[in-house]
């Protein structure tokens, strides 16, 4: 085993209790019983009780997650199709305006995207409200979902498809039967991004929403620009234990199936 | 026919809602801005004719004028140059250290990396405005301490926006550069210093040069979206920090400018097709490399 110096020890250290101190700050403060968020005055956790009164806030949270929900299902789809015209599609017209379109949203400003599509909707007289915000979540998740998707698929033995067809399947079901299963671990992750995504944006979903629909964050950015809210704290705790839980779990779940898969690879090599 | 159709679904979808929006933003961006829903003119209705000889470059020329906007691009290019350097600062330390860990935690380092990543955005920018506040846990550390005898002000100053940037974007700067050590061979770093070069000098002329890719990617990942950050300079800077996200929201949201808010975006755009070009070019070349 290594040993690590002290320089490397100390780094990562530093390093972690800068990216992790802010937040534990964030949920300890959210148990303080006083109203001034920076003075300490005794645990309580009356912010959680008042949070799940605050209709508006359970309102904007419901929003949220049906948003994430249906635009993350939708990005997956247009997003995988995307990735297999990228990777499979071989050569068609309009090819590079394609991978640009697919390219471009990810580094685009927010704030150009939200105004962009704002433009769009008023232009054609669509009626901001939750409909809009899908569309403009499905739009550029559906890009992320695509990079990780092509990425899946370009390391992908494509004799395998070849054989499906070899062996009589139509394309579709080679596809089915074959490929999904494959690069399902990329779909399911595609999926996650674009759901964190969705949940997560305060801008577009901010030019593409009405009056009728607001989402969290919208919310969430609306009160803490007058200040600390230990409501908001209360309410980000929250949100980052089913963030932490969610990735923990994933994590562990995806080491264990690496740990079968490679059982799996060592009985079959004692099988030969 | 199954080929074109699966062709065909999300490109009319990216060119409905990703292309034509930004065709109807340049369009905004040479038209004027009018009393009327929408608040511009002229509009598509009144024909293709009066399209063309209404539009025009006002709005660019207006941008030129007022030094309001000039400064606000500047200043992005200015704090995103600075938070990008600052950012590699911090994250090369810590990418160094997890590719120099022992194997059985690299797992849970790069979790604990990616985990941020995956929470709000919004709420880790908001974690700083009870620490950074004049009253905030980091005055009271520095109070108590005896360090200084008045509270900083941070909170609502540039300082505050660095401190957001390199804060939310870490883990873009750490993954590529940690990506690129995990890549390097240790036996090079060793053979450097065989051959008599201290460990530093190791450190400069073997590790930095072989960990460029890693670090121009990261630099890159950091820079373009701070360019065009809204959030963080709306939350953590004061009215002193121009950025223009910030700009560009304003002048949509308060000024119902539409036209001048549509030539901002493009702009800004204009701005970043080089950074992007350059990204771009960059991760060519590493590909290429490793084929």
């Amino acid at each position: 085993m290594k040993r690590m110096s002290w320089f490397n020890v100390t780094s990562l250290t530093l390093g972690f209790a800068f990216l992790y101190l802010p937040m534990v700050v964030l949920v300890i403060y959210s148990f303080n019983s006083s109203k001034l968020v920076t003075v300490w005055a005794g645990f309580s956790t009356k912010w959680y009780g008042e949070l799940f009164q605050n209709e508006a806030f359970l309102d904007a949270a419901w929003v949220t997650i049906k948003v994430a929900v249906v635009s993350s299902t939708f990005a997956t789809v247009l997003g995988t199709m995307a990735a297999y015209v990228l990777v499979r599609g071989g050569r068609f017209m309009g090819r590079t305006l394609f991978s640009g379109m697919i390219y471009a949203p990810l580094v685009m400003p927010e704030v150009i995207t939200g105004l962009s599509l704002l433009l769009l909707f008023i232009g054609i007289g669509l009626d901001r409200g939750v409909l809009t915000i899908v569309l403009a979540h499905t739009t550029f998740s559906m890009c992320y979902v695509s990079v990780v998707v092509s990425s899946r698929l370009v390391s992908f033995d494509r004799s395998l498809e070849e054989a499906a067809l070899d062996l009589g399947s139509t394309p579709w079901e080679a596809f089915r039967l074959v490929t999904l299963p494959i690069i399902a671990p990329a779909v399911i992750s595609g999926w996650l991004l674009a759901f964190t995504l969705s949940l997560d944006d305060l801008v577009i979903a901010s030019f593409t929403s009405g009056p009728s629909a607001t989402t969290l964050p919208i919310k969430i950015f609306s009160a803490v620009r007058l200040g600390v809210s230990p409501e908001i704290n209360a309410l980000s705790t929250i949100m980052i234990l089913i963030v932490t839980v969610g990735v923990v779990t994933a994590s562990l779940v995806s080491k264990q199936s690496a740990i079968r898969a490679q059982k799996d690879a060592r009985a079959a090599e004692r099988a030969d | 026919m199954r080929r074109t159709a699966l062709i065909a679904v999300p490109y009319l979808w990216l060119m409905v809602l990703f292309l034509a929006p930004f065709l109807i933003v340049l369009k905004i961006s040479l038209s004027d801005a009018a009393l009327a829903i929408p608040p511009y003119t002229p509009t598509f209705k009144d024909g293709i004719g009066a399209l063309i000889r209404e539009l025009d470059f006002e709005n660019f020329v207006f941008l030129t004028e007022d030094d309001l906007y000039w400064k606000a691009y500047l200043s992005s290019f200015r704090i995103a140059f600075i938070s990008t350097v600052l950012t590699l600062l911090v994250g090369y330390p810590i990418a160094y250290g997890m590719a120099k860990a022992p194997d059985e935690w690299r797992a849970t380092l790069m979790m604990l990396v990616i985990l941020p990543f995956w929470t709000s955005f919004l709420i880790r920018v908001y974690a700083w405005m009870g620490i950074l506040s004049n009253e905030g846990l980091l005055n009271q550390l520095l109070l108590w301490l005896g360090l200084t005898s008045e509270p900083l002000v941070i909170l609502n100053t540039t300082t505050a926006v660095y401190i957001g940037i390199v804060y939310t974007y870490l883990p873009f700067m750490i993954l590529p550069i940690y990506a690129a050590l995990d890549r390097l061979d240790a036996s090079l770093d060793e053979a450097a210093q065989d051959l008599g070069c201290t460990r530093m000098q190791a450190f400069w002329l073997v590790t930095i040069p072989l960990s460029k890719n890693g670090i121009v990617a990261g630099s890159f990942l950091v820079f373009i979206p701070a360019l065009g950050e809204f959030v963080i300079p709306s939350l953590l800077g004061g009215s002193g920090t121009l950025m223009i996200g910030k700009v560009l929201w304003e002048e949509f949201f308060n000024n119902r400018d539409w036209p001048v808010a549509s030539a901002v975006a493009v702009i800004l755009l204009l701005l970043l097709i080089i950074p992007i070009v350059l990204f771009q070019r960059n991760q060519q070349k590493q590909q290429e490399a490793e084929q």
